[in-house]
């Protein structure tokens, strides 16, 4: 696929390099990429800089608004729309270093006269909420991102690539200047926190805990928070699902990286990047986004009336089920079931165990429970081995 | 619609119960967002003083397509003058509840700057009954 594109466009996360031995060169790691097939390489956090100053102006500008809340996580975004929509006003309206990242290596190209259609950029992702955000944008019509690969996948080519070229491999230096710490650590748990300005703030991983949190702050009961920084993996990025290594050894090398860049930072040894400075006023405006929409998938009904029906059909159906969430019906619990079944997605008949209710009756076949069956997990799960 | 919780006295941990699942019905029932969040404040304010103060109690919630009726009702020590209990920053809580955080003499003012109707009945040495109602529209 990026081989239909002339000049085929890597935007890789510092999460990529977290998968590496951290005493393994990161020019060595881009050159490898670039033999597989990609002809620019652009890091995604060289825009952690540029996200975290418009987040910073924009927290100046809406000092009224509290909390404010981290849109990084695209995860964190979908959810609050759908489950906390009284929330969706407190994010942070500014696009991800990811979108950044990509209009800058877009304005770079075409700088150089690049036609668009001859540049296809590509998202090296550890994250499938990354995927829907790309495929299916909350505040734009299309990304401008052309595809996207799964890291896992991608891992293993880069991987066998370097061990071919061997140890002996002389590989083209980076020119692009390298990471600051701020940037590599800017996708891990508290890389926002840790450099935002406001006084009492939060960083929070894991969904779940993430969930508790905003219930209490619904209630009221959290009180002069002013930032958030909301992260629905358990150690951030370093924790995604296409996150190749152990989260914990992936963040541990990341941190590894930016102690190095934070002592040539120290040493007067980093140069800055003067080609993004160049457009940095141009990335501020850019970064720029609509506040995402509430779209609550919790209400039963428009109208009252018929909600609080369905509201005691569910709870009626929900005591003839065995409560031990299962998952075999395809929900994740009974109680999600019995809300499927009354708004009419589903059969209350799914249910393994209702199921052999209706059997002891002679009120269902047993073709008919295996044809449920394979429905929901497909054909061929239940075979005679 | 008809819910019930029972709060236990002393039981901080588990304050909220009531307001969280009431929240998330009338999130299912597409009730507007400011007004669950007004339900929520003054039904937690509730909960929370039946356990801070009193020595546990009922919650009772009524739904109906235009309201929510909901009472908390306590054994406790009573409330001798509600008027002076009503006025903010008056408050009789116990210095270790203060100091989780509790007890800042504007449980019962809060309730009524979020409800419809409040009405506060109590007899000393016996408990106190709250009755808040919210309207929809």
């Amino acid at each position: 696929m990026i081989f239909k594109y002339k000049h085929s466009v890597a935007l890789v996360p510092a999460v990529f390099l977290g998968q590496f031995p951290s005493d393994m060169r990161v020019s060595r790691i881009y050159a490898a990429l670039k033999d597989l097939g990609f002809k620019h390489v652009f890091e995604v956090e060289s825009a952690a800089g540029i996200y975290a100053e418009a987040k910073h102006k924009y927290a100046q500008e809406h000092a009224d608004k509290k909390p404010l809340i981290s849109s990084f996580c695209p995860a964190i975004l979908r959810m609050i729309q759908i489950k906390y929509p009284s929330l969706v006003d407190n994010m942070i309206p500014i696009k991800a270093p990811l979108d950044i990242s990509a209009i800058y290596a877009l304005k770079v190209l075409q700088e150089l006269n690049v036609p668009r259609e001859e540049i296809g950029l590509f998202y090296i992702t550890p994250c499938a909420a990354k995927i829907v955000s790309v495929k299916a944008t909350v505040e734009e019509e299309k990304s401008i991102i052309d595809g996207v690969i799964n890291m896992d996948s991608l891992y293993n080519r880069v991987y066998k690539k370097i061990k071919e070229q061997g140890k002996n491999y002389i590989f083209p230096s980076l020119k692009t200047p390298q990471l600051s710490a701020d940037a590599i650590l800017s996708t891990l748990t508290n890389g926002e926190r840790r450099i935002c300005m406001a006084k009492h703030s939060y960083a929070i991983d894991g969904i779940q805990n993430v969930m508790e949190f905003l219930e209490k702050l619904e209630n009221d009961e959290v009180e002069d928070v002013e930032f958030l920084e909301l992260r629905a993996c358990d150690q951030s990025c370093a924790g995604a699902l296409f996150s190749c290594d152990n989260r914990f050894l992936c963040g541990d090398r990341m941190y590894t990286r930016a102690r190095r860049a934070a002592e040539r930072e120290r040493n007067g040894e980093m140069s800055r990047d003067r080609e993004l400075d160049k457009y940095k006023d141009y990335l501020l405006e850019k970064a720029q986004t609509k506040i995402a929409a509430a779209r609550s998938m919790m209400v039963l009904d428009n109208d009252i009336s018929k909600a609080l029906e369905k509201m005691e059909q569910i709870d009626k159906t929900q005591n003839i089920l065995p409560h031990i969430d299962c998952g075999l019906c395809g929900a994740p619990t009974c109680e999600a079931f019995a809300s499927d079944v009354v708004c009419g997605d589903v059969s209350i008949k799914d249910c393994i165990f209702y199921q052999r209710h209706l059997k002891r009756l002679g009120q269902i076949s047993e073709e008919e429970c295996l044809s449920r069956s394979n429905e929901i997990w497909g054909k061929d799960r239940i075979n005679e081995k | 619609m008809h819910l019930e919780y029972t709060v236990v006295e002393g039981d901080f941990v588990n304050a909220g119960i009531a307001s969280s699942s009431v929240k998330k019905t009338l999130k299912q029932l597409n009730v507007n967002p400011t007004v669950i969040k007004r339900v929520v404040v003054a039904l937690y304010e509730a909960e929370v003083n039946a356990i801070a103060h009193a020595y546990g109690g009922k919650v009772l919630i009524d739904i109906d397509p235009q309201k929510i009726c909901m009472t908390v009702a306590d054994k406790g020590p009573g409330i001798p003058d509600i008027a002076l209990a009503m006025q903010e920053g008056y408050s009789t809580a116990r210095p270790e509840v203060r100091d989780m955080g509790f007890g800042a003499g504007m449980g019962l003012p809060n309730m009524q700057k979020n409800v419809d109707h409040l009405n506060v009945t109590s007899e000393v040495n016996k408990g106190t009954t709250v009755e808040m109602e919210v309207y929809f529209q």
